[in-house]
């Protein structure tokens, strides 16, 4: 295939111990930790009640997606968005196989509304009066590859910018016995045609073969989470510049190369 | 605030397959014959331990369906109706005929659900004992969004890009939109597009939390219409560039957003404006080109009359609109493949479904609102799927 590009317009971070890009980027550079990490994040789209309701999914994705949609100046009101997650909120989840278990008619309409997969991304539209499309995605490990790969096909053909959001919680319950993830972890990209903007270059293009194995320093500390596929590219991106290899799912890898972030 | 933001046209893309089965019955015949007799595949509710007074669209014979031995690991509810699913029609062979032409990895698996394999994850805490699931479902594949995609790759080889989209009741309308694109941009050559929904406790006991789910079977559009009935569905199709050969394409996508809230549709349709603006634009036709629309129609109050005002604002009275959720039900997340479907019928058949048990349209109804079938030969028909979250698409069919 023909390689597909980016400029990178905004880039939005959150992570347990991490909790934003700057912190990302500081322990990247020399290993520094912040001194005293929220436990959560606390988005600033919803308002106050509905903050510190929101599931733990929903406050990390519009967390970072309000911190690229910032960084790249960019009005959240038109911008196309694409919201990746590898199993959504498995604590909705569990609550809905334990209510069904034991009381099925005592279920919460709010908490069942919140557990669709697109919960985040009506959220987002909503808080920030977004018309445009969105979506709401997973593929397993490649998750993340699938979600950039679709990010950069709309651009390819004719989006002029899109919102990438990422994320996974932590398990519990019987679901944690099954998939275990550690912490919340969220990363979000605006991403702009590579014709316009001036924002340093991402490439792309799908090849058979697997993914790299992880090796950067956010890659080694937030592996346990489900989302961490994703971090071989935010090591890539706090560097400066790099080329990875993301699982994107089959037999093949997405190549991603970033070049001219000025860090 | 604009009715479209006027995105490019594109190029129609062959449907070189398509199926649907749902409690109608397997493939598209059953779909046909069902709709041509006004026969409905809706049944009072029999589904789990404490069955709710609401009546379903339960797909026969599941329970004695057993997935083959090789795809053993994927069993459950929602993977043995997608394998049915895949059995009619000749939707494998026609995997087989782009996977030749192409190469397994030029060919995208995009598949929609909005509660994909939960049935399974509800199974396990239910017979969970002392905090443990039980063997036969420690299965980390089966308990994920993505448990769908997964089966399907699975289940046909094909070693494309696989996504599970997940945006409650439009998923699998939205799936035609992500395959085109990845058309578009060259990615792929090719696109096997669908969605899997099923009955589970989730969606039963989740829509009645809600209010949304009617005593009486589904009366779309009726005056007196008092919510959903639930329903499950698989359907399928295989999406290719179009070589000139096509007998039926997809000429039209447009997705949008309603920004006003989680479980409510905006009050003046902004959201199913722009998507169907957007949808008419990529396939640069006219409303008045479009013969037959297949409303999103769940029956609940607010989406029939919201969608009604919609339908009224854009297209003149010749258009021929229905819901058919009063046949299937509302099959959430297979919504917009099983519909697509009886788009294609109609451009095929020249079949124009009416609405199933509506009596007196409701006073929001437009003369577009059309309860009787109606026969006729057309050359575009278009789908509507709208979901939680304000997400909302529609498609553009053609017939070449």
């Amino acid at each position: 295939m023909n390689p597909l590009d980016a400029r990178i317009a905004g880039i939005g971070f959150w992570a347990s111990g991490l909790p934003s890009w700057e912190a990302a980027q500081a322990f990247v550079a020399d290993g520094r930790l912040p001194d005293a990490a929220p436990r959560r994040p606390s988005p600033e789209l919803l308002a106050p009640n509905e903050r510190r309701r929101a599931p733990e999914s929903v406050a990390v994705a519009l967390e970072v997606a309000l911190a690229a949609t910032r960084a790249a100046g960019h009005d959240p009101t038109t911008l196309a968005s694409i919201f990746t997650s590898g199993h959504g909120d498995f604590a909705i989840t569990g609550y809905m196989c334990e209510t069904l278990a034991d009381d099925p008619r005592a279920i919460s309409p709010i908490r069942f509304h919140n557990s669709v997969h697109n919960a985040a991304a009506g959220y987002w539209t909503i808080g920030a009066g977004c018309t445009a499309t969105t979506t709401a995605i997973s593929a397993g490990p490649a998750t993340f590859a699938q979600g950039l790969l679709e990010a950069l096909v709309q651009l390819a053909t004719g989006t002029p910018a899109v919102l990438l959001v990422a994320y996974d919680v932590e398990s519990s319950g019987l679901l944690g016995t099954l998939t275990p993830s550690r912490g919340l972890l969220g990363g979000a990209l605006v991403l702009t045609r590579a014709d316009a903007g001036d924002g340093p270059l991402l490439r792309a293009s799908l090849r058979t073969g697997a993914g790299a194995p992880p090796e950067g320093p956010l890659a080694l500390r937030l592996r346990d989470n489900a989302m961490a596929p994703m971090l071989p590219l935010f090591d890539a991106l706090a560097a400066g510049a790099g080329r990875v290899l993301l699982d994107a799912g089959a037999a093949q890898a997405l190549e991603v190369e970033v070049e001219g972030m000025h860090v | 605030m604009p009715l479209s933001t006027d995105p490019a046209p594109i190029e129609a893309l062959a449907i070189r397959a398509y199926t649907a089965t749902t409690a109608l019955g397997r493939g598209r015949q059953a779909q046909a014959d069902a709709l041509a007799a006004r026969r409905a595949g809706l049944r009072r509710n029999d589904f789990g331990a404490d069955p709710l007074d609401t009546w379903i669209g339960r797909v026969d014979g599941l329970e004695d369906a057993a997935l083959p031995p090789a795809l053993a690991a994927w069993e459950c509810r929602n993977n043995r109706l997608a394998w049915l699913a895949l059995q009619q029609d000749g939707l494998m062979a026609a995997v087989e005929a782009v996977r030749t032409r192409h190469g397994a990895d030029r060919v995208a698996i995009v598949i929609g659900t909005s509660t994909s394999s939960i049935g399974a994850t509800e199974e396990a805490y239910a017979r969970a004992v002392d905090s443990v699931v039980p063997a036969d479902l420690q299965r980390p594949a089966v308990h994920q969004p993505h448990s769908l995609g997964g089966f399907v790759q699975a289940a046909t080889g094909l070693a494309g890009p696989s996504i599970t989209v997940a945006t409650a009741c439009s998923s699998s309308a939205k799936v035609f939109a992500q395959a085109a694109r990845l058309i578009q941009a060259g990615i792929v050559d090719a696109a096997l597009v669908g969605g899997v929904d099923t009955l589970c406790g989730s969606v039963l006991f989740g829509f009645n939390s809600l209010g949304l789910v009617s005593a009486q079977p589904a009366r779309p559009f009726d005056r007196d219409r008092d919510g959903l009935s639930l329903g499950e569905a698989g359907g399928f199709a295989v999406l290719e560039r179009d070589d000139g050969s096509a007998t039926l394409r997809l000429c039209g996508y447009g997705e949008s957003s309603d920004a006003h809230h989680m479980s409510a549709p905006h009050p003046e349709g902004l959201g199913a404006r722009l998507a169907m603006g957007d949808a008419l634009a990529r396939a640069a036709i006219a409303p008045d080109q479009v013969g037959y629309l297949n409303l999103h129609g769940t029956a609940t109050p607010a989406n029939d009359a919201v969608e009604a005002r919609a339908i009224d604002a854009l297209f003149g009275d010749g258009l021929h609109a229905s819901s058919t959720k009063g046949w299937t039900g509302h099959t959430l997340g297979a919504a917009g493949i099983v519909e697509s479907v009886f788009a294609l019928i109609a451009l095929e058949d020249g079949l124009l479904p009416g609405t199933l048990n509506s009596q007196v349209p409701d006073t929001a109804c437009g003369p577009q609102l059309r309860f009787d079938n109606a026969q006729r030969r057309i050359d575009y028909a278009m789908n509507n799927s709208f979901g939680f979250g304000g997400n909302n698409c529609s498609l553009v069919f053609g017939r070449a």
